[in-house]
């Protein structure tokens, strides 16, 4: 394949490579700038991120999010899914996001129920 | 992509075949497929660690505490190897990303270099792993397992930079070891049909003797408080609660038994970076055949490097795996 087909820029074309090499480089540098701030984050655990937040401290929140930033510039450079008809990558992304979001909030609800019925349900695991 | 088939005279008959609404051949989208089902399955798995979190969301390990060990050093270094393990498996995956690039190029000596340096990058990874797990198995401080199965975990206050700090102690600098007068089960004792593995090192009444001579042994259960803290009991409280609820001494982790905190924790974490090091073992094996491949020419004669693509595709999706791994064992 050419190296013209391609798409080169990346954050909605603020930064725009040259060749493909470079995308490759530059992606690099992107994942690990986003490791290391989460690792930073991880051993110092400053105050102020540790209030919590719609159920988590706003800290595990970050990570959530970073760890999704990653995932897209993985699936997104790595795996050539920018270059990819919208057809294949929308059938790919959409399915699994919907399927693994219905997972996740069916076990975490449950979890957090279990939870509750050992903490107020005259339930006793402390000895 | 001109990788794929070139036109036919099928073209605009829709019900005919010959069409490519997707502008993938089918090996592509075989390993989209593919992807697609185990990420599912990995999401299955990291959902199940998450409902059994918020099942003992007070009570959880922390990991900070639990992975602290850089092979070669010595102290206290949380996340740093694991840090160091994510950097191996995303620069294993720009090579391999280079590996495929250079196959668009037909740069056969290119794509042979860069396949090499994938799988060397995903043998350090295992073998990271592998380490991994030896140090969880061996366990650092030692623990005692109560009758309700908590953990009751030993320390002491000592003063850090003029900070009262609690200090973990290793129960074998400690305990007080006694003749002990029961004897491992086995057949060649006259017990037939009756087999355990061999008795701890350490009994909960010799434990018991170590912190009666230490006056300032105090016990650390597994509750977090409002700091997300473990709780430390106060001196008779501990010595209380060792004396009525300890069963068992707990040295390292396996599938029973957890010197860090819930035995599901060590479950989840032998389950999960177990499947995650297969699929890693299998990915190494495959890079391995497309690298002799690639030696052999097989593809500089197919006059296209696609199946590198294809296991790259792979490859990327099993570091994208762990990046989700590293962040739900290990950070949050």
């Amino acid at each position: 394949m050419a190296a013209d087909a391609h798409k080169l820029e990346i954050f909605r074309g603020l930064i725009k490579f040259k060749s493909n090499t470079q995308k490759i480089w530059g992606v690099l540098i992107l994942l690990s700038i986003i490791t290391a701030i989460e690792v930073v984050l991880g051993i110092y655990k400053p105050e102020s991120t540790m209030k919590s937040f719609f159920g988590m401290k706003i800290l595990n929140w970050i990570f959530i999010i970073l760890t999704l930033v990653k995932a897209y510039y993985i699936t997104w450079d790595f795996m050539h899914m920018r270059d990819e008809t919208a057809g294949l990558r929308r059938a790919v992304v959409w399915t699994a996001v919907f399927l693994i979001c219905y997972l996740i909030f069916i076990l975490l609800q449950e979890g957090g129920y279990v939870f509750d019925v050992y903490k107020d349900g005259f339930i006793k695991r402390d000895f | 992509m001109n990788t794929t088939v070139a036109t036919t005279d099928t073209e605009g008959k829709t019900w005919e075949g010959g069409n490519q609404p997707l502008k993938a051949s089918y090996g592509k989208m075989m390993m989209w497929f593919f992807i697609v089902s185990d990420a599912l399955t990995f999401s299955g798995f990291l959902a199940a660690y998450g409902f059994s979190r918020f099942k003992f969301i007070d009570a959880w390990p922390i990991a900070d505490e639990v992975f602290t060990h850089v092979p070669f050093f010595h102290g206290n270094y949380p996340m740093i190897y694991v840090a160091f393990m994510t950097f191996i498996l995303i620069m294993s995956s720009v090579t391999m990303v280079l590996a495929v690039d250079a196959g668009h190029h037909m740069n056969k000596k290119k794509v042979t270099w860069y396949m090499f340096l994938t799988i060397i990058g995903g043998l350090i990874f295992v073998g990271s792993q592998a380490w991994e797990w030896a140090t969880f198995i061996k366990g650092d401080y030692g623990a005692v397992q109560t009758k309700g199965g908590n953990i009751l975990q030993f320390g002491e206050y000592a003063t850090v930079d003029g900070e009262q700090k609690f200090k973990r102690l290793s129960i074998t600098d400690f305990a007080v070891a006694s003749p002990t007068e029961r004897e491992q089960h086995s057949r060649d004792v006259g017990l037939w049909f009756v087999e355990e593995a061999s008795l701890p090192a350490y009994q909960v009444g010799d434990i018991v003797k170590g912190m009666e001579a230490n006056p300032n042994i105090l016990v650390r259960t597994q509750i977090l408080n409002e700091e997300g803290e473990k709780t430390v009991l106060s001196r008779e409280e501990s010595l209380q609660q060792i004396k009525e609820n300890g069963r068992l001494v707990v040295q390292g982790a396996n599938l029973t038994v957890n010197e860090y905190g819930s035995p599901l924790f060590a479950d989840f974490f032998f389950f999960i970076t177990g499947f995650h090091g297969f699929h890693v073992f299998s990915g190494v094996v495959i890079n391995i055949i497309i690298f002799f491949n690639v030696i052999l020419g097989t593809y500089e004669r197919r006059k296209n490097y696609e199946m590198v693509e294809k296991v790259g595709l792979y490859w990327h999706f099993v570091d994208l795996v762990w990046v989700f791994v590293f962040t739900f064992f290990y950070l949050v």
